[in-house]
């Protein structure tokens, strides 16, 4: 059996050794960004460090998206997670995407899901945040 | 060339918001710039800045809009800036006039969104059998929105609703839908708007969820539609008939901000800080507080973000805009109406309009000319706009105490 090769979705995933996210972090005021920046939008600093965010977190706020762009399944749940002081955008998945299922405040922690393959046999990996 | 400071607006026009098949978007536009031309008893000749706003067009509205009202050869701005865009435009046109450059601007605002469906989603997936590729901020390898959270505005503002509620407690689907009730009430006593009827809250919450807690009345309506401004100095308005004085409003404050940095601001955007900024300076020009307001327009593009508003504008304590809708304040009987137009819920939102067509209906009360829905004795309001991105304009209006 090949091994399957895995590349994370976008760039701020680690998938290993477990997965993370990791973030810019300007040295001078600790603002942390997920893109790259030319100066820190809060400080106007140009140094930058790479940190690891915290894979668990609390739901700060959600909606239940049913309408969206072709090729994405509906409903799904976009949410603000909070992990540990660092804001991450993210889909609460592995959860029945209803309003008595998700919550605000409701503790969650970070899990993989299979985006595709592609021609090559590449497997992308997003992430998502599942009740903890 | 010293001019006084103070800055009026002379004349102003709002079309029907709704469906125009027969017109395109110069046809609306045009219409809106001859209305407010007419309202301010000026002429084109009059004119000296123009300063226009169009999204979805194809660009250059400023100067396709002067061939079918007047070259005259004046300076003209398009400006862009999201749902901000209308307010901007007429932000433009202020700035020009207190500068001194020019006695007279123009400001308008047009849009053709009649059937545009949901907005602010969009991008490709990867269609099979190609090699994943890295592209944008974030080098990801497929469209993010959907897939990383959402992009939708009525997602992104149900967010921004939830947040509040998660803060202070107290919402639920029924209260988010409960304002948008409000709203759609209102509009039946505004022909100009793009719906009129009533909604029951059942309805409401019954109709089809886009993105839970906004249902589809619960978030503004897709529409055309085109509203202008003239404005002027105090000392030239001073030399204008006494009909012109009289009928004149005082743009008491004119502010424009975007969203300073706040932390959680690059994965859902801050639409708080910037309208607490703008609503700060407005006040503090105009020197009136939220308490001296007797109506206020607010961006509700969606039922959640009204909510936020109130607290962001400072019509309640902080953490209150719960219990100062419970109240009936926001109302049109109330103590703090908003949204006597129908909101962009109900009105509509044609969203290079929507900047200017706030103003135009806060100038019809603070002039006595509400019609039906007069707000009785209104002399100061205001108008807010937040684009996405983000812009917030906040304008406070009064009544002339001139030629009285």
């Amino acid at each position: 059996m090949s091994t399957v090769t895995r590349i994370p979705f976008v760039d701020y995933l680690v998938l290993e050794p477990e997965p993370h996210l990791i973030a810019h972090e300007c040295t001078g005021c600790g603002a942390r960004f997920f893109d790259r920046r030319n100066a820190c939008a809060g400080c106007f600093g140009t140094e930058f460090t790479s940190v690891d965010i915290a894979t668990e977190g609390e739901v700060r706020a959600f909606s239940i998206v049913t309408f969206a762009a072709p090729g994405v399944a509906v409903p799904f749940v976009a949410a603000v997670v909070d992990c540990d002081g660092t804001s991450v955008r993210a889909n609460i998945i592995n959860c029945p995407p209803d309003p008595e299922h998700v919550s605000l405040g409701m503790r969650v922690r970070l899990a993989t899901t299979v985006v595709g393959t592609d021609s090559a046999g590449v497997e992308a990996i997003n992430y998502g945040f599942e009740p903890a | 060339m010293s001019r006084s400071d103070d800055i009026w607006i002379l004349g102003i026009h709002m079309t029907k918001f709704g469906k125009h098949p027969d017109l395109d978007v110069v046809d609306l536009g045009a219409q809106a710039i001859m209305g407010a031309l007419a309202d301010a008893g000026v002429t084109m000749r009059d004119i000296g800045v123009m300063a226009a706003g169009n999204l979805l067009g194809s660009g250059g509205i400023a100067q396709q809009l002067q061939k079918q009202v007047g070259q005259t050869g004046i300076p003209a701005y398009n400006v862009s800036n999201a749902c901000a865009t209308g307010a901007t435009a007429l932000r433009t046109a202020i700035m020009a006039v207190k500068a001194g450059e020019v006695d007279y601007g123009l400001a308008v605002g047009v849009e053709k969104l009649a059937g545009a469906g949901l907005l602010g989603s969009g991008g490709k997936a990867k269609s099979d059998g190609d090699e994943w590729t890295r592209s944008g901020r974030f080098g990801a390898v497929a469209p993010v929105d959907g897939r990383i959270g959402t992009e939708s505005m009525p997602g992104v503002f149900a967010q921004i609703g939830m947040e509040y509620g998660h803060r202070y407690g107290g919402t639920s689907f029924e209260l988010f839908a409960r304002i948008s009730e409000k709203n759609h009430g209102h509009s039946t006593l505004n022909p100009l708007a793009a719906y009129t009827k009533a909604m029951p809250l059942e309805q409401i919450m019954n109709d089809i969820m886009i993105a839970y807690p906004n249902t589809r009345p619960m978030c503004s309506a897709n529409c055309d539609g085109a509203a202008a401004a003239v404005v002027v100095n105090g000392e030239t308005l001073r030399t204008l008939t006494l009909e012109q004085q009289r009928r004149a409003v005082k743009v008491s404050a004119s502010v424009l901000t975007t969203d300073p940095w706040q932390e959680a601001c690059q994965v859902l955007p801050d639409v708080n800080t910037l309208t607490r900024n703008a609503a700060r300076q407005a006040y503090e020009q105009a020197g009136v507080g939220p308490q001296d307001l007797d109506l206020v327009e607010l961006h509700d593009c969606f039922a959640t973000a009204e909510l936020v508003h109130y607290d962001n504008l400072m019509l309640c304590e902080e953490g209150g805009a719960v219990d100062f809708f419970e109240s009936g304040a926001p109302f049109r009987d109330g103590r703090m109406p908003v949204n006597v137009s129908g909101g962009l819920q109900s009105k509509g939102h044609p969203i290079s309009a929507t900047g200017i067509a706030n103003i135009w209906e806060v100038c019809q009360h603070v002039r006595g000319e509400g019609g039906d829905r007069q707000i009785e004795g209104a002399k100061v309001g205001l108008a807010h706009v937040i684009g996405l991105g983000s812009a917030c304009g906040v304008h406070i209006l009064e009544r002339s105490s001139l030629a009285a």
